[in-house]
């Protein structure tokens, strides 16, 4: 990313001086991040040293404005955090060759790169190197990110822990023997273990949220519609989106202006219906903020994630915000049968391409072309793709198809009906993004039913195409929570605003705490 | 169940489809709940936004060479992806 992209964001002379203002800003002050720490070893002609852990996207585009450093310097740092702690982590399923000028970028498996394998985890994609980009890679490259590498994920983004990844899981930076969440758990482990300044994930119920969450970054599930979905391997269609995972709620929204607005390719996207600003709110004055009780005393939510956002709740209120009654009667009930019903039912749809027959995985040699194909696929496919495969083309056969999937997209319409009746009184729903703080590894993994509930407050506005912002919003057990902010479409300047002015005022230490204890 | 995976075209082990059984079944225990509700009057939501019609351009543009298209195949022969006999 070129420096002057900071400031493109905002063509206005005032925006252009902020641009720069803020840039120097986050060098040294970064919300929560602020005190001095020991950093990691800077590579040989650093002027500066380079703390990977605490360093945000801004800030080292801050850096690199200054000149600070070089992007080769940054990106070597990065490289050689990710050949420190990789290993423990395992957020990476393979590191690129990274080139380019600007703030290097760490990318969700299921995201197409020309020339560097893209599997979604899954072994009957190993071997894949796609001939073209994914729109969003290259509005990155076009950017000058360079690429640092892949990230693990669940296998097609089909679960909420990356236990499902067929090359193992990863690990959470906050504490090794618990998940990273997921699906897109690599890249939210890479932010918050100073493996990446910043990342792209993807989000069909909660992808994005639910592991920046559980790892204490920021994450955006955009509106459906905002982000081209061309070169992404799908999962479900009408619901897959692509988001940034970053440290702070401004990293959120610079990623996010890099990737959004309407694609050719992508016949879903839409133009923004405004341009996206850099927020720099610090209250909440007219915030009419909505706490819908079924999605903040649904059972299942642990006491230390109700304290954790109930205080948040009231610090919105000390910032100036409106606290309003809204209700969703139906929408947390049904949505995750709904979301069970039509997600599965599209991916089997989607996952039909995998045939052993252009790309990918192949079974053994048979003579039998009907035979090639089903063993190629029950032994390429992990078994939560071929349960969901299994359910989907259930939901879809003759004489089941009114009963499942028809009802299921009218629950739909109940869904987006309630949530638009929400937001005639409230600007902004708040919640917890996870009922509960990162379990630990294996916890979920004998019990389909276990792990999908992982994604219950999650997945009701992603059903109804809405945008929702995660931001840490403090520990329980020494764990981070995420609060979700859940707006009407196309709200992410009002969510980045909302959001930036609570980080501010929260002061969250985004730097995992053993990590701050380990200083190297 | 067979019928299933015939349909979903996955090869599944005759000593797994017990297990796999079991599994869809509780799913699908759990995603019925939709039944309970009343939808008669409710019309389908298949996609979050309206948009409708949206055309592309009609021009003409480079497309994938062979050569490109068959990069990934795991069985390429003259030009062509390779496939048993269809039975």
């Amino acid at each position: 990313m070129a420096p002057t992209r900071l400031a493109g964001l905002d063509t206005s002379a005032r925006g252009r001086e902020r641009g720069r203002a803020s840039a120097s800003r986050a060098r040294g002050a970064v919300p929560g991040a602020a005190t001095a720490r020991a950093v990691a070893p800077c590579q040989a002609g650093t002027r500066v040293s380079i703390d990977t852990r605490s360093l945000t996207a801004e800030g080292a585009a801050g850096l690199l404005e200054q000149g600070d450093v070089t992007a080769e310097e940054l990106v070597e740092a990065y490289l050689a955090a990710i050949d420190a702690h990789d290993s423990e982590l395992h957020a990476y399923l393979r590191v690129a060759a990274p080139r380019g000028n600007g703030v290097p970028i760490a990318m969700k498996d299921c995201i197409t790169t020309e020339g560097v394998e893209t599997t979604a985890a899954s072994k009957i994609l190993q071997g894949y190197v796609p001939i073209y980009d994914s729109t969003v890679a290259s509005r990155c490259k076009s950017a000058g990110l360079p690429l640092l590498g892949k990230t693990n994920m669940d296998e097609f983004a089909m679960g909420s822990s990356t236990e499902n990844s067929a090359y193992g899981p990863s690990r959470n930076p906050w504490d090794p023997e618990r998940v990273p969440g997921g699906s897109s758990g690599g890249s939210a482990a890479a932010v918050a273990g100073g493996l990446a300044p910043w990342a792209l994930g993807s989000d069909t119920g909660g992808s994005i949220k639910q592991p920046a969450a559980l790892c204490g970054i920021v994450g955006l599930r955009p509106t459906y519609g905002a982000v081209s979905r061309y070169g992404i391997i799908a999962f479900a269609s009408s619901l897959d989106q692509v988001g940034p995972m970053t440290k702070t709620v401004r990293d959120c929204a610079l990623l996010y202006s890099l990737i959004a607005g309407r694609d050719p390719y992508d016949s879903t996207t839409v133009e923004l219906p405004e341009p996206v600003r850099m927020p720099e709110r610090e209250d909440l004055k007219g915030v009419r903020v909505g706490v819908p009780p079924e999605l903040n005393e649904a059972q299942g939510i642990e006491p230390g994630v109700a304290a954790a956002v109930a205080d948040a709740v009231a610090l919105a209120k000390s910032l100036g915000a409106e606290i309003v009654d809204v209700r969703l009667p139906q929408s947390v009930e049904y949505g995750l049968p709904c979301y069970y019903l039509i997600a599965p039912a599209e991916a089997s749809a989607n996952l039909a391409r995998y045939d052993g027959v252009r790309y990918g995985y192949r079974g053994e040699a048979t003579d039998d072309l009907t035979e090639l194909y089903e063993q190629t696929r029950w032994q390429g496919f992990g078994p939560e793709p071929a349960r969901r495969i299994m359910l989907g083309t259930y939901a879809l056969s003759a004489g089941y198809y009114d009963a499942y999937y028809g009802q299921a997209q009218k629950v739909r319409t109940i869904i987006r009906d309630e949530h638009a009746t929400a937001f005639e009184r409230a600007d902004v729903l708040f919640s917890p993004t996870s009922p509960t703080v990162a379990f630990s590894l294996g916890a979920r993994t004998e019990n389909p039913l276990a792990m999908y509930v992982s994604d219950l407050l999650t997945i009701p506005s992603c059903m109804a195409g809405l945008p929702g912002l995660s931001i840490p919003c403090g520990l329980s057990e020494g764990l981070p929570v995420g609060l979700q902010l859940i707006g009407p479409q196309f709200s992410e300047n009002m969510l980045f605003d909302a959001g930036h002015a609570l980080e501010r005022a929260l002061g969250f230490d985004y730097v995992p705490a053993r990590l701050r204890a380990a200083g190297s | 169940m067979l019928h299933l995976a015939r349909l979903a075209r996955l090869e599944i082990p005759e000593a797994e489809l017990e297990r796999v059984q079991e599994q869809l079944g509780a799913i699908l225990e759990a995603v019925g709940k939709v039944a309970e509700l009343d939808l008669a009057d409710v019309e389908p939501t298949s996609h979050p936004l309206y948009v409708v019609n949206v055309w592309d351009e009609d021009n003409i543009r480079p497309s994938l060479s062979r050569e490109a298209a068959l990069a990934n195949a795991p069985d390429a022969t003259d030009g062509a992806f390779r496939v048993p006999a269809v039975g």
